[in-house]
């Protein structure tokens, strides 16, 4: 690990020299930093900041401060009434230990597991650009099928941001240049000719809280996360859902996809596919077939074609 | 720095890079906690901080000025009887973690935390999902199970 | 005094360093206090898999003030030839794999030690590497033996006329992956000289072995080198002789002239220390319409490295299971650009039963026979290969029983039958085998003041239960109660032990133990030491293996392929159980690891990196709590007077034979799916669901 600077930040809105970055939980970060994959010259601590409250929104909402613990939040009694796939994407990443560690804006930010992405020894275009990615040739059996580019397979692996990504939550971001929301469906990129980006915050930006807008429906929802053991993995694929059937056909839904992409994939094909019809599996797989239309999958990772399709008529059978 | 580790304030000079459960087990000679991976991957460093369970190798120990930790050699509690009762362990690398890992685990069932399996009874699936975080190479999981679930009724 | 009707050994007996164990008082290799002067190193490994190391830079920039020392070939102390070649660290310039040790960075703090170790620049010339198994290698070969002594190659009737002629036939190829051991405990050392002899407390399973081997590299007699190895987190082979890590610590401390500490990260265990070789079976079975074997074809290809020829004896199981008159084993090996294999528990039958118990499964779906049935009805009198007498073989009586306390009579043979909600459940079958072995050793014993005992052996327990079991062993050779022996092991200066390996502790250090224990009662000195090497080279060695059966109950997700072990059975039939409790917990780590070969273990190669890419934890996936659900083994009371004093046979490794191929048996129950190629994932099985 690289020697930095460390402090405490004081106040949300300063902003970070070069080389500078935030640290809140750790989970993600000092795992890199280790592997001399992230080489900060200065760590700014977020911890004591304060951002560690889940507020009621007026209007229904909630505000989830950046730096709640996965595990308050999942246990939140609000979350878990009102928005229970949140609490059960959460409940499906990580270990008790990790989620008693990771915040909710580090969650959304931890980089991908690519493999090489997390070799400092092998070439990768995230960690060095320019670099190639042998992941295309060589494993990637757990990487991108949609959205990804000839730079960049990888996937984002966080379970949380599937169910932010479904539920429409937006980012409040402090920085430099003052405040500014970003949904959790803009915030991530897709890797393009650049994968070194993971999202489109600028430097010094700081994610402050994460709101959660009231959907009446979102009470029946839920995550489903597949993996290649019974717990404490990554997803290989997963399904965050919401659902809203009235008389037998769709009046509305919320699908998002983990496991897939460069980010969260909320399935607007899908979802577009679905309102209206009636709530059959006929209509799942139907839907689910028109947003993996777009699936490139590479040698090694047809399968999550199917899986995923599988999950959506899965989940969304299980909810109507 | 200073720190509070089982119970007991101590004053450290760290490298900002030590992690916590290297500033247990090379500075202030608590050899408990385990590395197993470093990584956050396998529990085995598993000890509790202010309460919590956590994973000590990912946590910068810089970043804990006057919080409390408290190691396996902390540690007083059932659950170490019924591991012994029930054999919850064989090359033993991994127990402090495991142990820890049931204490705060108990506490987070206590406080009506949901898991991935539900958030009712501390059925069998319960403490295995909430265990999931701490490996045992030896395969002693089935032994730990009863040796939980009788600590935790007690 | 006790009678034998209060014998210790039988009893279930709690595990001796327990309590320190659930107290985080039990010290490992790595955390011994040596001194304020203790210096840390962190190796440097091989970025490419093959060429060769011409220079390494040090940034005199980075961690300055603390680091202490860089070796590297250019640098290092010259070592005496090593036996072992992954010990002769840093003696050449040569590149063998990627993730080879190609320089040390020793410092005052681990954290220098690892970012200097991370900026040293290697000059390399990197040359093409071949790091890809397959069977049309054309440097394949037949290795003159297999591990440990046992010939390639046998033959004996007519294969191809049997097969040729028989009514019904199975040809499969099974495939294993690459395997890490993956021991809790990383490999460590920490090493010091004093004077000129040298120290090291060492993650090992042979401190004795671990002595001389180093000693030998470093110029020293083995009794110069004081190995200690008080507790173990783990091996399963990976442990079982002196491995780099040892080298390196011992080098660097004579080099600083400084206790050093080396503990590998996680990490460097997927190159430094040893793994499974990925195999290629291909399994040919000729029986009659009856179920009768005629012939039995066990063809295997697997790898090792530039440096070692490691052979890994993977069909040499299958010239014992079943009776057929036409038999062929074989093994081809070729040397890849790839770290060397070494043992991982049961090296050899955990592959090779896979391929065996599965083509057998496949071969009675073939008959429409029951897969007990078949095994039964091929069960040999002698050793089907060399003609010897089992001592004691009761494989069918571990069926039949396992059958029964398993529920096994009224299962519809026919696959993918059942199914409740979206789960497909099925059930298979697997034989298991282990050779029961002892090896030379030497214990002492001396009367203490009062009424105790110690007796000393350089054993170590891993965690198998060693020191307890060799307590109740000594406690009943000297008549009296456990409370009363204090049992010394762990430590290369006690008398000479053998490996903690081939499932052979007990037999081989209980059979010294209870000889130096008795040779005390009996002369009524105060000190005994007895030798056990000429009573062993004595001993007739073939006909001798434990056996079992494991059962499997599984659940396939419909929707996704995702594989539950809803229920896992083992029965063994393994000579006198000498510790009920520490035995169970034995067969079921076993069959948990089992678990982990047939579902989720894999090192996953990269050919043009020419390394595994998995290489942590998080990536190489084990067996977590969640994935256990109900999980047995039993015994039968199984005796055997031509073994050892004791009665026993090994059990640490039986428990991952087999257990493998009944939960693919039963994979296939459910779904139909025939996985050929472990482990089996999701992905393998969805596509045909």
């Amino acid at each position: 690990m690289k020697t930095f600077t460390y402090r405490t930040a004081t106040d949300v809105a300063h902003g970070l020299e070069p080389g500078a970055t935030f640290l809140a939980g750790g989970t993600n970060l000092v795992d890199l930093m280790k592997l001399g994959v992230a080489t900060p010259d200065v760590l700014v601590d977020v911890t004591r900041l304060g951002l560690d409250e889940v507020a009621d929104l007026p209007g229904g909402g909630l505000r989830i401060g950046a730096g709640v613990r996965n595990s308050d939040l999942a246990a939140d009694s609000r979350v878990r009434r009102d928005w229970p796939v949140l609490s059960q994407a959460l409940l499906a990443g990580a270990s008790g230990q990790l989620r008693n560690m990771a915040t909710t804006a580090g969650n959304l930010l931890q980089r991908t597991r690519c493999r090489y992405f997390m070799d400092a020894t092998m070439p990768c275009n995230k960690h060095e650009p320019g670099s190639g990615c042998p992941a295309r040739e060589g494993d990637h059996r757990n990487l991108a099928i949609l959205g990804a580019s000839e730079a960049c397979v990888a996937t984002h692996p966080s379970d949380m941001a599937v169910a932010l990504a479904a539920l429409d939550a937006v980012v409040q971001i402090s920085g430099p240049a003052g405040e500014r929301t970003v949904p959790v469906t803009e915030l991530h990129r897709l890797p393009g000719d650049t994968p070194e980006r993971d999202t489109v915050l600028e430097h010094g930006e700081l994610i402050t809280a994460v709101d959660l807008p009231p959907l009446g429906f979102a009470a029946r929802s839920a995550y489903r996360k597949v993996r290649d053991r019974a717990s404490y993995a990554f997803a290989v694929g997963s399904v965050a859902a919401a659902i809203q059937v009235d008389a037998g056909a769709v009046t509305d839904v919320r699908l998002a996809f983990g496991a897939v992409a460069h980010k969260p994939w909320r399935a607007y094909t899908a979802e577009e596919a679905l309102r209206g019809r009636p709530a059959t599996r006929e209509s799942f797989l139907d839907a689910a077939d028109a947003e993996l239309t777009a699936a490139r999958p590479l040698r090694d990772n047809a399968f999550k074609v199917a899986l995923t399709r599988n999950l959506v008529v899965s989940v969304l059978e299980g909810l109507s | 720095m200073d720190l509070v580790v089982n119970g007991t304030r101590r004053s450290v000079e760290l490298d900002p890079r030590t992690t916590l459960l290297d500033a247990l087990r090379e500075h202030l000679g608590l050899t408990g906690a385990k590395k197993g991976c470093d990584h956050g991957q396998c529990g085995a460093c598993t000890v509790l901080l202010d309460g919590r369970r956590v994973n000590s190798c990912l946590i910068l120990a810089i970043t804990l000025q006057d919080s409390s930790v408290t190691t396996i050699e902390g540690v007083d509690h059932p659950v170490q009887d019924k591991f012994l009762e029930h054999d919850g362990f064989q090359c033993g690398y991994c127990t402090p973690g495991q142990i820890c890992s049931a204490v705060g685990m108990l506490d987070e069932v206590s406080k009506g935390w949901p898991s991935a399996v539900g958030d009712a009874e501390l059925t069998d699936a319960e403490i295995r999902e909430r265990m999931s975080g701490n490996l045992c190479r030896c395969g002693a999981y089935p032994n730990m199970i009863p040796a939980i679930r009788e600590a935790a009724a007690r | 005094m006790t009678t034998t009707a209060e014998r210790a050994v039988g009893q279930p007996i709690g595990r001796v360093e327990g309590p320190d164990k659930v107290r985080g008082a039990a010290r490992y290799a790595a955390e011994y206090p040596v001194g304020d002067d203790l210096a840390y190193a962190w190796v440097a490994q091989s970025p490419v898999a093959r060429g060769t190391l011409t220079d390494v830079t040090v940034d005199p920039l980075v961690e300055a003030d603390d680091v202490l020392a860089v070796l590297w070939h250019g640098n290092a102390p010259r070592l005496a030839e090593a036996d072992d070649p992954e010990l002769a660290v840093f003696q050449s310039d040569r590149i063998s794999y990627r993730g080879q040790a190609l320089a040390l960075v020793v410092a005052r703090t681990l954290e220098a030690a690892r970012r200097a170790a991370a900026t040293l620049q290697l000059d390399i010339e990197q040359e093409p590497h071949d790091s890809v198994l397959r069977t049309d290698h054309p440097e394949l070969y037949t290795p003159e033996k297999v591990n440990p002594n046992f010939p390639s190659d046998t033959a004996s009737g007519d294969v191809e006329a049997a097969l040729a002629g028989a009514p019904v036939t199975v040809d499969v190829t099974y495939r294993t992956p690459p395997l890490h051991n993956s021991p809790m405990e990383p490999h460590a050392t920490t090493a010091l000289w004093a004077d000129d002899d040298l120290v090291l407390y060492d993650s090992n399973q042979h401190p004795p072995g671990v002595a001389a081997s180093i000693g030998g590299l470093f110029g020293l007699p083995a009794d110069r080198v004081h190995v200690i190895t008080e507790h173990v987190g783990g091996g399963f082979g990976s442990k079982g002789t002196a491995r780099p890590n040892a080298v390196l610590a011992a080098m660097a401390a004579k080099v600083t002239g400084r206790p050093v500490r080396l503990a590998l990260p996680r990490q460097a265990l997927f190159s430094m220390v040893g793994h499974r070789t990925p195999t290629i079976q291909r399994v040919r079975l000729a029986a009659t319409a009856d179920g009768h074997l005629t012939a039995i074809d066990h063809d295997v290809v697997e790898q090792s490295s530039r440096l070692f020829e490691f052979a890994e004896q993977t069909a040499v199981s299958t010239r014992h299971m079943y009776a057929a008159a036409n038999r062929r084993t074989g093994h081809r090996l070729v040397r890849l650009d790839m770290p060397t294999p070494r043992w991982m528990r049961a090296p050899g039958e955990a592959p090779g039963m896979v391929a065996l118990e599965c083509a057998m499964d496949e071969l009675a779906v073939v008959l429409d026979l029951d897969p007990i049935e078949l095994r039964v009805r091929n069960e040999p009198s002698v050793e089907p290969e060399s003609g010897t007498p089992f001592s004691s073989r009761h494989y069918v009586e571990c069926l039949r029983r396992g059958a029964e306390r398993f529920g096994w009579h009224d299962r519809d043979p026919r696959p993918k039958q059942r199914r409740e909600g979206d789960w497909w459940i099925g059930t298979g079958v697997a034989g298991a085998t282990y050779p029961t072995m002892a090896q030379p050793s030497t214990a002492r014993v001396r009367r203490l003041s009062g009424d105790s005992y110690e007796v000393s052996i350089a054993a170590t327990d891993l965690g198998t239960g060693a020191r307890t079991i060799l307590t109740q062993i000594a406690a009943d050779a000297l008549e009296v109660p456990v409370s009363q022996v204090r049992m010394r092991i762990g430590d290369s200066t006690l008398p000479r032990a053998s490996v903690a390996g081939g499932s052979s502790g007990s037999a081989s250090w209980g059979w010294a133990v209870t000889g130096a224990c008795r040779s005390l009662r009996e002369s009524g000195r105060e000190e005994a030491t007895f030798d056990s090497s000429e009573l062993i080279k004595q001993q007739e060695k073939d006909g001798k293996h434990a056996f079992g059966a494991h059962f499997a109950e599984v659940r396939v997700d419909a929707m996704t392929g995702e594989v539950r072990v809803s229920r896992l059975f083992g029965m063994y039939a393994a000579g006198r159980i000498l510790n009920p409790r520490t035995a169970r917990s034995q067969f079921l780590g076993g069959m948990i690891m089992g678990m982990g070969m047939a579902l989720h273990e894999e090192s996953v190669l990269d050919p043009a990196q020419g390394t595994w890419v998995n290489h942590d934890l998080a990536e190489y996936h084990i067996p977590v709590h969640a994935d256990i659900e109900s999980i047995e083994a039993e015994w039968l009371d199984e005796q055997d007077d031509q073994l050892n004093p004791m009665g026993s046979k090994g059990i640490g490794e039986i428990g991952i034979v087999g257990s493998p191929a009944a939960i693919l048996n039963a994979i296939w129950h459910a779904t139909g799916v025939r996985v050929r190629d472990l482990p089996a994932r999701l992905d393998k099985i969805l596509p045909h669901l």
